[in-house]
């Protein structure tokens, strides 16, 4: 389905911030900017101040795995004067995860953040409130790794049933 | 009295041991962590911190709060959610693009249709291919009439949290004539899953238009009731007016968005933004508060049930006829008949039932105006059958994010007024 997405004056964005971005993608008339880990902050600020990007939507991680770099975090942003999106990939490592947090950008950005790093294990550097948010405070692990099985209970028919119900965790006393 | 300098100390140290062993063993909170979140004499217990929830009636399901109380006036805020993550992105990402349209229901219970719309919306967008007219006008017709369904719901809880116990049994009572619209077209009275990627999953059935008629004839006069029971009630004028205000500049870096922004005076409505399913084809207006007060929310969320029905009209008399769902084979399945002398058709069906249907590589993001605000959908494909990622940007979790600040400063009592006013839905905030 269509959905009229202005994208009329992004290159006069994106040469503002000259070598910070490093590519830029068009796709379905989406326009992407890439950019690293170090500078992520510094774009996202010029973003918000001089290109009046108030709104930080959405922040989201994607796992590419078995890919390298294995981690893409997305800022889907939002400006209310110009009504144009844009969104902003920065590629992580597997081996580091962690990036400098924009929760000092848009103070949205805050359990967006404790989200993906409940679920995706990313490191958000300087984050002011870093906890679990989605699972509880036993659990281990992040669930939406790709080496994470979504079943990891058997389901009980009649003909296993007393083998699953025997092997069910249940509460300790 | 003994005032030895080490003394007040260690009383801080164990009083704050105490805090958050009794209060907040189910946070998995360490004792720097908390400091950052209440103020010092929370630690000493001068200020009293209270749990609120997950089971309670005002929270709107299983939303926990962690108050600091100074009397009865908040000075901290701190929500706890999770309580209700089912993992459904986690379910969608290994479900066919198809088989995921289910999981969308359970999002938002109360706009099932919307999330539908929303997830099916970014799946087009993504595999581009285009949805006939007639499909569009429907959906838009059943998103507005989910709009009302979602809206009624907030109305009544909203007033019954306050104290106003009979609207709560009026707004249900109206509820059920939008549900029987949707048992009569989907066959469920939430669980919809009514849209497919390309169109509908069938015509509506005979009975649909005299059934929206109904609603059309009968909603303004329940509408002016709702009226008189509450826009000028002294009681509910002193309870909401100037409670939970929220500037225009900090409800938009808090990201929220729907009525909660417009109430603030935002005028952000992704309907008119940016048009999906034919908006730009009816004629509506957007309205907007000015103060972002409660009162100013549930007059936006009021007045949106009168452009709702002004949406519904114009839809139903402008209701071209046509198919309902797009005829690309590789995406929506050929109808029954054709497969019994078609082989290419018996083809695509055995591939799309059993397989599904393949998507280019990309990302997307798509995006709807749900009761609660922004509902957005990202996917990302690699080019499979099942989606590598697929993200919701849920509402109600970014309104949410701004509620301790809303509630600075207010009375105990004011909380519940300002969750119900901010309408969040726990399936959406913790999926």
């Amino acid at each position: 389905m269509e959905q009229t997405v202005t994208t009329a004056n992004l290159d006069a964005t994106v040469a503002a911030l000259g070598d910070a971005v490093n590519d830029v993608r068009v796709f379905r008339d989406e326009v992407t900017l890439i950019t690293t880990k170090g500078r992520v902050v510094e774009v996202l600020t010029h973003l918000r101040d001089a290109q009046h990007f108030d709104m930080l939507t959405d922040e989201t991680c994607v796992d590419y795995l078995p890919k390298e770099p294995r981690f893409a975090i997305l800022y889907q942003l939002y400006s209310t004067s110009r009504n144009i999106r844009v969104r902003v990939k920065v590629m992580l490592s597997e081996y580091d995860r962690s990036i400098p947090t924009a929760a000092g950008v848009w103070i949205a950005a805050n359990w967006l953040e404790r989200e993906i790093y409940d679920l995706f294990g990313i490191n958000f550097e300087n984050h002011p409130d870093l906890r679990r948010i989605m699972m509880p405070p036993g659990w281990e692990g992040h669930p939406l790794l790709k080496e994470n099985p979504v079943k990891v209970e058997e389901v009980a028919f009649t003909f296993n049933r007393e083998r699953v119900e025997a092997d069910k965790p249940r509460a300790q006393e | 009295m003994t005032t030895s300098e080490a003394e007040p100390r260690v009383r801080i140290e164990e009083s704050a041991k105490n805090v958050v062993s009794a209060a907040d063993t189910q946070l998995d909170i360490t004792l720097d962590q908390l400091k950052k979140l209440v103020s010092p004499r929370a630690l000493t217990g001068e200020n009293m911190l209270l749990n609120m929830g997950p089971q309670h009636p005002s929270t709107h399901g299983v939303l926990r709060l962690l108050l600091e109380l100074d009397g009865e006036t908040v000075i901290n805020c701190i929500p706890d959610i999770g309580f209700l993550h089912t993992g459904i992105e986690k379910t969608a990402e290994n479900k066919t693009y198809t088989q995921a349209i289910v999981v969308t229901d359970r999002i938002d219970y109360l706009a099932p249709m919307i999330c539908n719309l929303a997830y099916v919306g970014a799946v087009e967008k993504l595999v581009d291919v285009d949805v006939p007219l007639r499909a569009q006008y429907i959906r838009v017709i059943l998103n507005e009439l989910t709009r009302m369904n979602s809206h009624l719901v907030w109305l009544g809880t909203h007033a019954l949290d306050i104290g106003a116990m009979s609207m709560f049994l009026y707004t249900f009572r109206e509820r059920e004539l939008l549900l029987d619209i949707f048992e009569m077209v989907s066959g469920t009275r939430m669980m919809a899953s009514y849209f497919r990627v390309g169109g509908l999953w069938r015509d509506v059935p005979d009975g649909f238009v005299d059934a929206v008629k109904n609603v059309l004839k009968v909603f303004p006069d329940k509408l002016l009731d709702y009226e008189k029971l509450l826009k000028e009630n002294p009681l509910w004028r002193e309870r909401t007016i100037g409670v939970g205000v929220i500037s225009k500049e900090d409800a938009i870096a808090w990201g929220m968005t729907g009525p909660s922004l417009r109430g603030s005076g935002v005028n952000y409505d992704v309907r008119k933004a940016m048009p999906y399913s034919s908006y730009d084809h009816f004629e509506f207006s957007v309205p907007v508060g000015s103060k972002g007060d409660v009162y100013d929310r549930y007059r936006c969320r009021m007045e949106e049930f009168y452009q709702s029905l002004k949406i519904i009209q114009q839809a139903l008399d402008k209701l071209p006829p046509g198919p309902v769902i797009t005829d690309n084979r590789k995406i929506a399945p050929p109808p029954k008949h054709e497969i019994a002398y078609s082989m290419e058709s018996l083809i695509h069906h055995f591939k799309l039932w059993t397989e599904g249907f393949r998507a280019p590589e990309g990302e997307v993001y798509f995006s709807v105006e749900s009761g609660k605000g922004e509902f957005g959908v990202y996917i990302s494909s690699d080019g499979g059958t099942k989606p590598r990622r697929v993200h919701f940007r849920a509402p109600s979790l970014c309104n949410l994010q701004a509620l301790p600040q809303m509630s600075k400063g207010c009375l105990i009592a004011d909380i519940v007024g300002i969750i119900g006013s901010v309408d969040i839905v726990l399936g959406e905030v913790d999926r």
